[in-house]
């Protein structure tokens, strides 16, 4: 058992071997609920448990995965670029929906934050719940929070997002495209946007751009927030 | 070599941002930076799409996957979690909703104040 402490190609072939499965199950089985990210996860966490391996073991290769999660978050500045006319184009509206959606999420989590007396370090795990886990895991480490929960926490809303979207937008009407990117995006960031792509060309485009606006947003926003728990 | 070259673009400007990070005492993490970098270095036509688009495809496509290893960290989390495990999923389920309906709402009222103002 001592190879799967010594190799790093251990976390890394045990990661993309349950996203692959992950990835099948959602093809096979076309439900929102069977998240690719979700099943890799629990099969990870399963060996990890059943087979007694030492949980740094894991990180030890499967860290130059997520080390490539600041380059690819870099990478999102193409298609920002690439659509940049439906940005000028709508830009009042852009900035009044993301900032409004931004402020909202804020202000719910320090509602939360009171209603359930959280401590500080769990007020600023929740504070960048919705927006891209690159930076929010940076944010969350910044004000003190646990920063594996706040990753737990981004993926989940982002599962909420992917499998509510359009629910969410039917029911109360949400019928712009853009208006629709802009929910999606910003309420439930990259994994949100997956969805959007499928709803349409002008909502992904939108979404993308509303989960990186929305992340920058945030960091100023959470940054202040953080002084009121 | 074109790909090495598109892929040493990206890593640069996320070193870049990190030194930035590093440097500049506010809480903007590394890949902020880098985005801003990035898009400043495509708006003033210093990089091209092209000399990035393959790469930066990929990693955008692949981006999913890397967020499982953090994920599986909730294993080394799960004591706090466990505890507060319904407070943890009101919290989570119920945000999210709000400011789908909220972002989304206000997006199109802006959208619909600005076309009636053109129809005038």
């Amino acid at each position: 058992m001592e190879i799967f402490q010594n190799s790093v190609f251990f976390g890394i072939s045990l990661t993309f071997l349950a996203y692959g499965i992950g990835l099948l199950l959602k093809k096979k089985l076309k439900l929102a609920v069977f998240n690719p990210i979700l099943i890799a996860v629990a099969i990870i966490i399963t060996v990890l448990v059943s087979f007694n391996i030492d949980y740094d073991s894991y990180q030890n290769g499967a860290g130059f995965i997520s080390c490539m999660i600041t380059p690819s978050t870099v990478c999102l500045a193409v298609p920002l670029y690439e659509k940049l006319d439906i940005l000028k184009k709508n830009y009042k509206a852009l900035i009044a929906g993301i900032s409004s959606g931004v402020v909202t999420s804020l202000l719910n989590i320090l509602l939360f934050a009171f209603i359930f007396s959280f401590d500080h370090a769990t007020y600023a795990t929740f504070l960048p719940k919705s927006i891209t886990t690159a930076i929010g895991m940076g944010i969350s480490e910044e004000l003190g929070g646990y920063v594996a929960v706040t990753a737990s926490v981004i993926i989940i809303t982002g599962i909420i997002g992917n499998m509510l979207a359009e629910a969410v937008c039917r029911i109360f009407r949400i019928t712009e495209p853009v208006a629709k990117g802009v929910a999606i995006g910003t309420s439930s960031h990259a994994m949100g946007t997956a969805k959007a792509m499928e709803i349409g060309e002008i909502e992904g485009a939108v979404s993308s751009l509303s989960l990186v606006l929305a992340g920058i947003i945030t960091v100023a926003g959470a940054s202040a927030f953080a002084n009121f728990w | 070599m074109k790909y090495l070259k598109q892929f040493c673009i990206i890593i640069l400007i996320s070193f870049t941002g990190e030194v930035l990070n590093k440097w500049i005492p506010l809480p903007i993490p590394a890949s902020i930076y880098g985005i801003i970098i990035l898009f400043t270095l495509l708006c003033t036509k210093v990089i091209k799409v092209s000399d990035i688009r393959e790469v930066s495809k990929f990693l955008i496509e692949i981006m999913p996957v890397m967020f499982v290893p953090p994920a599986v960290g909730l294993l080394k989390s799960w004591g706090i979690i466990q505890n507060n495990l319904w407070q943890y999923a009101v919290v989570t389920v119920v945000s999210t909703i709000v400011v789908m309906i909220i972002s989304g709402l206000v997006t199109q009222l802006v959208i619909k104040l600005s076309k009636n103002e053109r129809k005038k």
